[in-house]
């Protein structure tokens, strides 16, 4: 075994790499298998078939990995922000000159070629967050800096977003992980789960039922945090009266005055009344409790009022399909429930490579690309899924074991937005595909047929086991 | 350690694991235990492709074919795949209308852009090759074989009845039938339906989300092979029925003839009828509405159906009763005096042969009051009452009052009054003999089909016994007939009185004063009875006949009736005449009598 401080291929994390190389080509394969019967037989050469072309896309990615590893790894610290620059620049120019695709606007057309720019500002997003928490001394909760790194997230969302690509939008979301490996406070992963928990109550429950629900809640976290019976009893019978008048006024208001509304109007008297109480007899700790209640009915009669008036049609059903709440297998829930057939007949050994008849027939829309997880669950079963699960479990975990052994800081916050990115794609990619996650059209890396994807996902991947080779050398 | 942030990593790799974990409950339970996926899947991507068996063809007791079945041509459209083409070749090759092609292609269009449907139905041959030799300019169309009936001889539509497509009550009644599959709706096509279908072969496919086939299903393993429907003859004479149908065309009658010493019927003719190739295909619609509407009911089947009194044919089983009770012998006369029933003018009757050559109705209406007062109570209503529960189950024997089980659908029963019947038409012994004496010459409440009387005729040939009429001569693969057909069924009266009233019936036709003279048969001794059915109102009396011949071992026993043509010794003794003349000699030499009926429309 050759020194790893001293050779460059012992340094190089071979574990990563055959992960790498073993999921590039089981995901070939299982795109054979969904696209294998589209038009006329062609062989693997002739650029004809989808399969074909990702063999084509697969050799590329395989060039791209070998250049990157061969760039030194100081390129991408000394350039990050350039290369991030110039991104944000691309994606407002494939707005202007993209063509329109499935209603998003997302791609360059070079010729016949098409190409995705919002896949490669996921790594130069990882590469200048990297840079800015690198910065010597750098202290996360300085407005300054919050505001920095809001600006980075922030940006590619609002152009992604304005490609209509909420899918891809929402991948930048998830270096709040990133942050918070690096110091930001718990308060934000508690908000974060918070809104989760309240935004699908908000669609679940009713809010006439829901308010009221939250609010004797919060009634009972001031008894269990103070013992102050005065407070619950005092606070029991005020909301009880502020709810009653609200429920007698709904009956001569006109339908313009909704329960739901009334009852927001009453909690924010309630609110403004309890502040008062609180801040003259110096409860001051009651304030969090207070202040979280206001802001959980702020955020669901937000929430409720976002879905029903802005959102769009589609948008809504696909939000309700996922909650339940609504079954038209026919309908737009098509794609779900196809995809969950093909997946649940593969049964516990699968069909069979071949011979899966859900994919093979083209009954999974998009099933070479955000689909291409039905593939696998029909063919190869419940072990073959697994298989896939444990791949992808392997490989974050492994990201974030080299990323932990980084002694540059912009090394370890690479590693951990690069394993947060893939962490993303995979939790909702699969599962979207198994009915646990809203349909959202995002790829499977390095198995979802595209180009863009692949390469950027190699690109992002190889620049982060470029960087581990370095990590012997001193920190400058 | 000198960062507390440290063990987040812990944190965000616990996250990691947790989805993976909740990943693979979920994959377990859709794909392990949850087995309601495997099932739709199989739905999703299984086409059970039915291939119909040629139906079985119908063939007469000579072995003449008289249904088969007859390829039509349908041009089906694949609409994905139709590109420009000529439309008004197309149009002028199958003679078809342009806006007609135009809106039925866009019918299929909207059914489906990746399935197959016709446009065009029922192309005859001749336009099938025309189109043929073209069809390589439309891509997109094809031409699917299918098969109808077809009735060459265009006769008998009440016997062979009809298929049609089946409805609701025909799914549900047996799991065989899909919605869209074909099914005898009347006749022998209806009777004998489980033999001439055969059985449908079903082929699984494997299919794309656009029902595009992609191949058999595992090799064909699950698959069968459709099997023809069973070759069916019957007992029906093509060419008599074929006769019999030109004699009453443009009448309202039937014609039932039967071979006695079989049951067989030789032919059973119902007018005003229609011709059964008007009920196939692409008229039958049409068609069908406007026979159900015409006031004459071509659709009915007067042979099994229409009841009329039997009239004076109804003589015949007053006399056998009455020599059997021995309430009468065979010198028993009677004086026409015309006192309580009418007659019309002829010599007194000495003798029964007399009084059934006569068809005196005094004669008869002295013989019931015989067979139901017979002074076995002193009580007048008690002793009829004892008399025609006697009567009854005597003539019930005869097959009457009962529906006898032909293999037609629907045969009626017709009606034979016994002392139930009267009690709560009356009122219990509130009836004597004095209500019910015109049953004595086959009016009031007794009721016939002539199918009965066709067997009363064969019952008479048989001196005493019948077996049930019947159609199914044989069944392709099957050895022998339904056991009710070969039951021999014997009358309550001793076969000793049956030559008395062949005497009797022989002189209706041969001696002086008989009422049936035109039902002689050059070559052929005829016997016959004249039944001539009064309606009430207006209406013109049915002229009825019934004979059978030759008198010794007889070999057809037939009846005719003609409604609203009056008295039976014209219109439809002439015609049993010529019937019988057709079946035991072939050929027609009574061109007058021939040319008589043929000149007579009703309608």
């Amino acid at each position: 075994m050759a020194n790893p401080r001293t050779n460059f291929i012992a340094r190089l994390d071979w574990l990563t790499i055959i992960l790498f190389l073993v999921m590039v080509g089981f995901g070939w394969m299982n795109v054979f298998a969904a696209t294998q019967n589209e038009g006329s037989p062609g062989t693997i050469l002739d650029f004809s078939h989808r399969y074909s072309k990702q063999f084509y896309y697969i050799l590329t990615a395989l060039a791209i990995a070998v250049i990157t590893l061969a760039i030194d790894g100081k390129v991408w610290s000394f350039f990050s922000f350039p290369i991030f620059g110039i991104m944000l620049l691309i994606l407002p120019i494939t707005i202007l000159i993209g063509r329109e695709v499935n209603g998003a606007r997302a791609w360059i057309f070079i010729g016949s070629f098409t190409l995705q720019p919002a896949e490669f500002m996921k790594f130069a997003t990882a590469l200048a967050l990297a840079k800015v928490l690198s910065r010597y001394n750098f202290q996360i909760h300085k407005l300054k800096n919050l505001l920095i790194v809001g600006a980075i997230l922030g940006l590619p969302i609002v152009l992604i977003l304005l490609q209509k690509d909420t899918g891809t939008a929402l991948v930048f979301l998830v270096f709040v992980l990133v942050l918070f490996r690096e110091g930001l406070s718990w308060v934000v992963l508690f908000v974060a789960g918070l809104a989760i928990l309240l935004f699908v109550l908000t669609m679940l429950v009713p809010l006439p039922v829901l308010l009221p629900v939250i609010s004797v809640i919060a009634l009972m976290l001031t008894w269990l945090y103070q013992r102050n019976l005065k407070f619950f009893y005092g606070g029991g019978i005020m909301l009880a009266a502020l709810f009653g008048l609200a429920v007698l006024a709904s009956r001569y208001l006109g339908q313009e005055w909704s329960l739901a509304r009334l009852f927001f109007i009453a909690s924010v008297i309630a609110f403004l009344i309890w502040l008062l109480i609180i801040l003259r007899k110096k409860h001051n700790p009651l304030l969090l409790i207070l202040f979280t209640w206001m802001g959980a009915m702020i955020f669901i009669f937000s929430v409720d009022f976002v879905f029903h008036e802005i959102l769009q049609e589609h948008q809504q059903s696909r939000i309700n399909n996922i909650l339940g709440l609504e079954s038209d297998p026919l309908g737009r829930g098509y794609n779900l429930n196809q995809s969950k057939i093909a997946i649940g007949s593969g049964g516990f050994f699968g069909k069979g490579y071949l011979q899966g008849t859900q994919t093979r027939f083209n009954f999974v829309p998009e099933q070479s690309t955000d689909f291409i997880f039905c593939t696998v669950g029909e063919e190869w079963g419940f072990i073959g899924s697994l298989i896939i699960l444990g791949m992808f479990t392997g490989l974050i975990l492994r990201l974030i074991v080299l990323a932990e052994r980084q002694r540059s800081v912009f090394s370890r916050v690479y590693g951990y937005g690069v394993a947060s990115v893939l962490f993303f794609h995979f939790a909702i990619n699969i599962g979207m595909t198994i009915g646990i996650v809203p349909v959202i059209g995002i790829p499977l890396p390095f198995f979802s047929y595209g180009g863009s994807s692949l390469w950027a996902f190699t690109l992002m991947l190889f620049i982060f086991l470029r960087l581990d080779t370095d990590r012997y050398q001193i920190v400058s | 350690m000198q960062n507390p942030n440290n063990n987040r990593k812990f944190v965000i790799g616990g996250m990691v694991v947790a989805v993976a974990v909740l990943f693979m409950l979920r994959l377990f339970y859709i794909q392990v235990i949850d087995r309601s996926y495997q099932l739709s899947s199989n739905n999703n991507s299984r086409l059970r492709v039915v291939e119909y068996p040629d139906r079985g063809r119908i063939f007469d007791r000579y072995g003449k074919v008289m249904v088969f079945n007859e390829p039509v041509f349908d041009l089906l459209m694949l609409p994905q795949q139709v590109r420009e083409f000529d439309t008004l070749e197309m149009c002028s090759i199958l003679n078809v209308d342009l806006a007609e092609l135009r809106e039925s292609m866009k019918k299929a269009r909207d059914y489906s852009r990746y399935r197959q449907s016709a446009v065009v139905r029922q192309i005859s041959p001749e336009q099938n090759a025309r189109l043929y030799e073209k069809l390589y300019k439309y891509p997109g169309f094809s031409v699917q074989i299918r098969t109808q009936r077809k009735y060459p001889q265009s006769i008998a539509p009440h016997i062979l009845g009809y298929v049609g497509e089946v409805n609701a009550a025909d799914i549900n009644g047996d799991s065989y039938y899909q919605s869209g599959d074909y099914i005898g709706k009347s006749g022998l096509e209806q009777e004998y339906e489980s033999y001439l279908r055969g059985r449908k072969g079903i082929r699984f496919m494997m299919v794309d989300v656009h029902k595009r086939l992609q191949g058999n299903f595992e090799n064909g393993r699950y698959d069968t092979v459709p099997e023809p429907g069973k070759k069916l003859t019957i007992t029906i004479d093509a060419g008599l029925q074929e006769y019999g149908e030109k004699l009453l065309a443009h009448k309202k009658g039937s014609i039932v003839a039967i071979e006695p010493s079989t049951g067989e019927i030789l032919a059973m003719v119902s007018s005003p009828a229609y011709d059964p190739n008007e009920l196939v295909g692409r008229i039958r619609g049409k068609n069908f509405e406007r026979l159900m509407n015409d006031s004459l009911n071509p659709l009915f089947n007067r042979g099994t159906m229409s009841r009329y009194s039997p009239g004076s044919i109804f003589k015949i089983i007053q006399a056998l009763v009455a020599l059997q009770m021995g309430v009468i012998d065979e010198y028993y006369s009677v004086d026409c005096n015309k006192n309580i029933i009418g007659c019309h003018d002829h010599p007194n009757a000495h003798g029964l042969r007399e009084g059934i050559r006569y068809s005196c109705n005094p004669y008869f209406y002295n013989v019931f009051r015989r067979i139901i007062l017979q002074g076995k109570s002193t009580s007048q209503f008690q002793d009829s009452q004892v008399g025609l529960k006697s009567w009854y189950q005597m003539v019930y024997t005869f097959g009457l009052g009962q529906t006898l089980p032909v293999d037609l659908p629907g045969i009626k029963p017709g009606l034979i009054p016994d002392v139930p019947f009267y009690d709560k038409w009356y009122g219990a012994s509130r009836w004597a003999f004095s209500n019910i004496y015109s049953n004595s010459i086959g009016q009031g409440e007794v009721e016939t089909v002539p199918i009965q009387i066709a067997n009363l005729a064969a019952i008479i040939a048989n001196r005493g016994f019948y077996y049930v009429p019947h159609l199914v001569k044989s069944i392709e693969g099957i050895d022998t007939i339904p056991r009710k057909f070969t039951e021999q069924h014997f009358t309550a009266i001793d076969p000793k009185y049956f030559d008395i009233v062949s005497d009797g019936m022989e002189e209706v036709v041969y001696q002086p004063g008989g009422t049936g003279s035109r039902a002689q048969v050059p070559g052929v001794v005829v016997c016959g009875k004249t039944g001539t059915v009064q309606n009430t109102g207006n209406k013109e009396d049915h002229s009825g006949f019934f004979a059978f011949a030759p008198k010794e071992r007889p070999r057809i026993a037939i009846v005719a009736y003609v409604e609203n043509s009056g008295a039976g010794g014209v219109w439809a003794a002439v015609i049993t005449s010529l019937m019988i003349e057709k079946y035991l000699n072939g050929t027609i030499t009574q061109t007058a009598k021939e040319q008589m009926i043929l000149e007579y429309q009703q309608y």
